[in-house]
C-alpha cells in the first residue's frame, strides 16, 4: 500500500495548523477592545470560510491564485505557481481551518480578566509582553482547543483542496481525496483502509482534547479561575 | 513630591470634574459608589483618558489635553492596587512581585523581590499561587507587586472592601506602615468614611464627579462645608435652619433655638450635629448656665453590640405620633443607667459640636 496520502495529509495539516495558530492569534488579539462596523465586517470575512461550501472557497482561491489572479500573477514574477502544488493543499486547509482558530482564540482572550491586563500595564509591561506573559497563558486552554479543532478540520479538508490542488498522487493527494478516488475507481478495500486511518486519528485527537480540557479545569481551579 | 490633577471626563450620568493636589501625606478620596472615584484613579494611572485637563507628577507631565500629551500607563511609574487585587493567577507570589522588575538583571530581581517579601510579611509564601493565599495575603502581594516598580505615586482602589472584617485591621496596619515609609503621593479611594479617616491625612469628598470638600480630615469632619459632605462623612442629624437676630439659630426640623460656638457661616440654611455628640444629662447640677439643653422624648431604639442608637424628638406631640427628629448614640453602660428613668430626659446639643452650613 502507498502511504503517501497519510504523510501528505499530516504534513499539510501540521503546516496549516501552524499558520492558522499564528494568524488566528494575531487576528484575535487585533480584534480585542475593538468594536464598531469595521470590526464587525472583518469578523464576517474571517468567519466566512466556515459557512461557505468548500467548493466556493476553493473556487475563490483558484481565482485568487490562478494564472490571471492577483496573487497568482504576483507569485509568477518570482517563478512560483501555487495551483496544483503541495503548498496549495496547505493554503486550502489553512483558509478553512482559520475561522475555528479565530473564534476559539477570541473567546478565550475575552475571558481574561481585564484588570489583570491593566495591572500589567501599570507595572510597565509592553503590550507585546502583556500578550505573551499574561493574556496568552491565561487564554492558553482555549487556544489549544482551537489548535486541535483547526488540525482536525485541516485533516478533513476535501472540497477546496481538490479545487485548488487537484489530485496528484504523491504530491497533493491527501487522505480524503484518496478515499474519494478509491471509491470512484471501485477500490472499496483501499477506501475502507483510509477511512479507518482517518477515523482513528480523529478519535485520538478529540479524545485527547476532551481529556486535556478536563485536566485543565482542575488546574484552573488551582488558579482560582472559573 | 507632588501629584497635581485637574481633569474633566464625561461619564454616563455626570461629568467628572476634579482638581486637587496631593503631596507626601496620604489622601483619602471618599464618595458614594458611582461618584466617579475609581474613574478618577484610572485616569491618573493612564488606564482611561480624560476628556480635558492636566495631570503632573513631580516635574513630569503625564497628561495635558492642551499640549496633546498622554503618557501611556506603562511609562507613568504609578503603582495601582485594584479592588480585587488583579494578581496574575498563573504566577507565584514571587513571580507576581517580580513582574515589574523584568528589565533588571536576574540577581537584582531576586534581591528586590526578597526585600519586598519581608517588608510585606510574606516570607514563606513565595512559591504559593494567589489562589492559595488568604485575602490579606493576596492584598499584601498586590501591594508588594505595586511597590516593586518604585512608583512615584500609589493609587489604591477600595483596598479593604473585599476583606472580611477581622482582616481589615491587619491590612490597615500594613497600609499605614507602607504610607509612613512611602512619603510620596498616595491616593486611597473608599466609600467607608471610617477607612477614609483612619488611612488618610488629607480628605477629598467626591459627590457626583465634583469635589465637595478637600482639606485636612479633622477640619472636614468637625465642620463639613455642606450638608452633602456632612451626610457623606456620616452625620445623621441635619436640620433646616434660620438665623435669629440675636445670633442664635432656629433649627426648624428639631423645634429648638440653638447657640453655636463657631460663628455661623454668612447665611446658614442648615445645621448639623453628629449622633455621638448628642449628650444626655444625668442630673440637674450639670445644667447650671449651660445653653442648648432641652427636654426630649425617646421614640425608639436600635441596638448594636456595644452601643444603643436612640431616635428622639424635642416635641412631645411629635414623639407621641412616632416622629423622631434626632438620632443619638450612647454606650450600653450609660444606657443601663438611663433606660428606666421617666421621660422626658434632658438632652444637650453642645454649642461646640454644632455646625452651620450654607445649603
Amino acid at each position: 500500500m502507498d502511504w503517501s496520502p497519510l504523510l501528505i495529509s499530516l504534513a499539510t495539516s501540521l503546516a496549516a495548523t501552524a499558520v492558522t495558530l499564528v494568524a488566528g492569534l494575531a487576528a484575535a488579539a487585533w480584534r480585542q477592545n475593538r468594536a464598531g462596523a469595521v470590526a464587525a465586517f472583518v469578523d464576517g470575512i474571517f468567519i466566512l470560510p466556515l459557512v461557505l461550501p468548500p467548493t466556493v472557497v476553493g473556487f475563490l482561491l483558484l481565482l485568487l491564485f490562478g494564472r490571471n489572479g492577483p496573487l497568482g500573477k504576483l507569485l509568477l514574477q518570482f517563478g512560483a505557481t501555487v495551483v496544483f502544488s503541495w503548498p496549495a493543499t496547505v493554503i486550502a486547509a489553512t483558509v478553512v481551518a482559520f475561522p475555528l482558530m479565530y473564534i476559539t482564540a477570541r473567546a478565550a482572550l475575552e475571558q481574561v480578566d481585564p484588570h489583570q491586563l491593566q495591572a500589567a500595564r501599570t507595572l510597565g509591561a509592553s503590550e507585546v509582553r502583556i500578550f505573551r506573559e499574561v493574556a496568552l497563558p491565561l487564554a492558553w486552554p482555549g487556544v489549544l482547543a482551537g489548535t486541535i479543532l483547526s488540525f482536525a478540520r485541516a485533516l478533513g479538508e476535501f472540497g477546496a483542496t481538490l479545487m485548488l490542488a487537484g489530485n496528484i498522487p504523491g504530491k497533493t493527494e491527501t487522505i480524503p481525496i484518496a478515499i474519494y478516488f478509491a471509491v470512484e475507481a471501485n477500490e472499496i478495500q483501499r477506501a475502507m483502509a483510509w477511512c479507518a486511518v482517518d477515523v482513528s486519528i480523529s478519535i485520538v485527537l478529540l479524545g485527547g482534547l476532551y481529556y486535556w480540557t478536563y485536566a485543565q479545569r482542575l488546574r484552573r481551579e488551582r488558579w482560582g479561575q472559573h | 513630591m507632588t501629584l497635581e490633577v485637574q481633569i474633566e471626563k464625561k461619564l454616563a450620568d455626570f461629568t467628572l470634574d476634579v482638581a486637587f493636589r496631593a503631596t507626601e501625606t496620604p489622601l483619602s478620596i471618599l464618595g458614594a459608589s458611582g461618584a466617579g472615584k475609581s474613574m478618577l484613579l484610572r485616569c491618573i494611572a493612564g488606564l482611561e483618558k480624560p476628556g480635558r485637563g492636566r495631570i503632573t507628577l513631580n516635574d513630569r507631565i503625564l497628561f495635558d489635553s492642551a499640549q496633546r500629551v498622554g503618557i501611556p500607563a506603562r511609562e507613568r511609574r504609578i503603582g495601582m492596587l485594584f479592588q480585587h487585587y488583579a494578581l496574575f493567577p498563573h504566577r507565584t507570589v514571587a513571580q507576581n512581585i517580580a513582574f515589574g522588575l523584568h528589565d533588571l538583571p536576574h540577581d537584582e530581581q531576586s534581591t528586590r523581590t526578597a526585600a519586598l517579601v519581608s517588608r510585606t510579611h510574606l516570607a514563606g509564601l513565595e512559591q504559593r499561587y494567589p489562589r492559595e493565599l488568604s485575602g490579606g495575603e493576596q492584598q499584601r502581594t498586590a501591594l508588594a507587586r505595586a511597590l516593586a516598580i518604585q512608583p512615584e505615586a500609589l493609587l489604591l482602589d477600595e483596598p479593604l472592601s473585599a476583606l472580611d472584617t477581622h482582616l481589615r485591621g491587619q491590612v490597615e496596619a500594613q497600609l499605614q506602615e507602607t504610607f509612613a515609609s512611602f512619603r510620596r503621593p498616595a491616593l486611597l479611594v473608599t466609600h467607608n468614611m471610617e477607612e477614609a479617616y483612619r488611612l488618610g491625612e488629607q480628605l477629598l469628598v467626591l459627590a457626583c464627579g465634583r469635589v465637595a470638600a478637600f482639606g485636612p480630615k479633622e477640619e472636614i469632619f468637625r465642620r463639613p462645608p455642606s450638608s452633602e459632605v456632612a451626610r457623606l462623612t456620616g452625620c445623621k442629624n441635619i436640620s433646616r435652619a434660620q438665623a435669629n437676630p440675636d445670633g442664635t439659630l432656629q433649627a426648624l426640623d428639631w423645634n429648638c433655638q440653638l447657640r453655636l460656638a463657631h460663628p455661623p457661616v454668612a447665611a446658614p440654611k442648615s445645621i448639623g450635629i453628629r449622633a455621638h455628640h448628642i449628650d444626655f444629662l444625668e442630673n440637674a447640677s450639670e445644667e447650671a448656665g449651660e445653653p442648648n439643653i432641652f427636654p426630649c422624648w425617646i421614640v425608639r431604639t436600635s441596638e448594636t453590640p456595644f452601643r444603643i442608637t436612640l431616635f428622639l424628638s424635642l416635641d412631645p406631640a411629635r414623639a407621641a405620633a412616632g416622629g423622631a427628629d434626632l438620632q443619638a448614640e450612647m454606650f450600653k453602660e450609660k444606657w443601663e443607667r438611663f433606660c428606666d428613668r421617666p421621660q422626658p430626659w434632658r438632652v444637650r446639643l453642645a454649642p461646640e459640636s454644632l455646625f452651620a452650613m450654607p445649603d
